[in-house]
């Protein structure tokens, strides 16, 4: 049975622990010598290019694959060692692009991996009301639509209440509002202490999202931390954009001209200026000493996207 | 090993099966076959009706040995390949089972759909002419269907052996339809071949034990060397000696013919 009860100051401490772990597909190195800490209770982002060995990542931190070289323990055990039923009854994985079965219908699905996974059947219709389902449970999966199948893979990871789960792309499929409940349905399990690691190729989505990202290429950990932190670590230019009349551009201008700034462009009734992270603050107290004449001013700060081109390329 | 999860899996591919009608449809082809060949397999010779079980069985070998071949394996080359296609298979495999109780669960549960239909629709037959037959008869009835049980069952471990070494289902349907071709069509013409162009110097000795290598043959022999009316009409089974024909000796080969490659399934699977 899943143990979901966790002490308070158990909260924060590493939960999977990835020790100098690679897999070696011959002459391929997918994943090259991978360090890696997920606290208890967080929820973290994994992103990387098709290829960047994320997905070997995550089927060996399920146990799914065993490394070539190093380890993967959850809670202390190994993954894939004589413990591994119990470490498995704590997990709830969601593959990409999972096909469940056409022919069953969402509460016999829910069933079966109940059954697999030594939950009582009892838990299935929680599930699937959890996941909005609730209507469609007695429908055949062949009538489900893309987001109702995703959604009750999700329900399917969600059966035993485990301590961590494992999401592979979870949200292809699910349409704007589908994504937004499903991440407020991830914060909601993460507050119950569940720790939740995904994958996402939809950068944007998930930079204001998780607690913490990991970048991967060609099968290395490039960099780990908040999306701020990567940030810092990237070391990317800040753009500015001034709202102001055509003719107070050269007062714009003038004030910035002492300042280290890159580049000054001006188009229709704004002015866009790029700096370096450092000077962000002198640029906003020298606009400020424009007094009316600035309009609007917004700041955009590096996207996770910006951050992960930084890292990969 | 925990049987339990063997039997989750099992009883999932097993109901499945009856659910789309996959039993009811290869019951009902079994009943259909087997009544005509009863009644109207003496016809060439002129005449219609029931006459002996054991020109029946003999009949009903012939049909058996091309039909439950191609059934076992069309039931069981996507088994693994299958799951991996869709994408389940990492899901299932992330449950607390081994891929070893996976496999086995896949298997027996797929046997257990096929020996029920075989069953269902022979013993129907068999329930159709019970006034007709005396025990022996029976016997030799129920007999035949056990070996064709058995036969099913190793096509069917064969099946899942393709199925787990298969990169995708299109290679694994291929390489189901050629093990069909060579194990009922090719593979005692080729014996036959080498004895003829040999002019029986090479392989004569070595010919019954070269049969056991094939499945089908086994099973044809261990049907024919039941009926003595029958036996005579065979040529290969003229030259088998009788003491490779006990049964028990051929249940044996045909249990190995069962374990051997899904052993070797469950080797590549954990690789």
């Amino acid at each position: 049975m899943a143990n979901t009860s966790r002490t308070p100051n158990d909260a924060g401490a590493p939960l999977i622990v990835a020790q100098g772990v690679r897999k070696h597909y011959g002459a391929i190195q997918a994943v090259d010598g991978v360090d890696l800490h997920i606290r208890s209770g967080e929820l973290f982002g994994l992103i990387g290019h098709n290829g960047a060995g994320k997905s070997t990542l995550f089927k060996m931190m399920l146990g799914l694959v065993p490394a070539t070289a190093g380890e993967i323990r959850i809670g202390g055990a190994l993954v894939t060692g004589r413990d591994f039923r119990a470490v498995r009854r704590t997990v709830g994985y969601l593959p990409e692009n999972v096909v469940l079965y056409d022919n069953l219908t969402g509460l016999e699905t829910l069933w079966f991996f109940a059954r697999l996974k030594g939950v009582s059947p009892a838990e299935a219709a929680p599930a699937l009301e959890r996941v909005g389902l609730a209507h469609a449970a007695r429908r055949r999966v062949r009538e489900y639509s893309k987001g109702m199948r995703q959604r009750l893979g999700f329900a399917q990871a969600l059966l035993g209440k485990p301590r961590i789960l494992f999401l592979d792309e979870p949200t292809t499929g699910l349409d704007p509002e589908a994504i937004r409940g499903f991440y407020a349905m991830l914060r909601q399990l993460r507050s119950e202490g569940v720790t939740t690691v995904i994958t996402s190729h939809i950068l944007a989505e998930i930079q204001e999202r998780v607690d913490r990202i990991a970048i991967m290429t060609a099968g290395k950990i490039q960099a780990c931390g908040t999306v701020q932190d990567l940030r810092d670590q990237v070391d990317l230019p800040l753009w500015f954009s001034v709202r102001v009349s055509e003719a107070d551009f050269e007062a714009v201008r003038a004030a910035l001209s002492h300042l280290p700034v890159d580049a000054i462009e001006a188009h229709d009734d704004q002015v866009r200026v790029r700096c370096r992270r450092e000077a962000k603050m002198a640029v906003i107290e020298a606009l400020a000493r424009l007094d009316g004449r600035v309009r609007d001013l917004t700041v955009r700060e590096p996207s996770l996207e910006d951050v992960f081109f930084g890292f990969s390329d | 090993m925990e049987i339990a999860q063997i039997a989750t899996i099992a009883s999932k591919e097993f109901w499945d099966r009856i659910r789309n009608r996959w039993v009811l449809a290869v019951a009902l082809v079994f009943t259909a076959f087997a009544l005509v060949i009863a009644y109207f397999g003496a016809a060439q010779q002129g005449s219609v009706g029931f006459r002996s079980i054991d020109i029946t069985i003999a009949s009903l070998v012939s049909l058996v040995i091309y039909l439950i071949p191609l059934i076992a394996l069309v039931l069981g080359f996507d088994a693994i390949v299958g799951e991996r296609e869709r994408g389940s298979l990492d899901l299932l495999l992330s449950m607390p089972i081994t891929r070893l109780e996976l496999l086995l669960g896949k298997y027996f549960g797929l046997a257990a759909a096929l020996a029920f239909s075989t069953i269902a629709g022979f013993g129907l037959v068999a329930i159709v002419l019970s006034a007709k037959l005396d025990l022996n008869a029976l016997f030799h009835y129920a007999g035949f269907m056990l070996s064709s049980v058995l036969l099913g069952c190793a096509f069917l471990s064969l099946a899942v052996m393709l199925s787990v070494f298969a990169a995708d289902r299109t290679r694994a349907s291929g390489l189901a339809i050629a093990t069909w071709f060579f194990f009922v069509l090719v593979f005692d013409l080729l014996l036959l071949g080498t004895l003829v162009v040999t002019g029986g110097q090479w392989g004569g000795e070595l010919l019954p034990y070269l049969l056991l290598a094939n499945p089908a043959d086994v099973f044809r022999i261990l049907n024919i060397f039941s009926l003595d009316d029958v036996r005579v009409l065979y040529g290969l089974a003229t030259v088998f000696p009788r003491a490779l024909a006990a049964p028990w000796l051929l249940g044996l080969v045909m249990l190995a013919w069962i374990v051997v490659p899904l052993a070797i399934a469950s080797w590549r699977f954990r690789k």
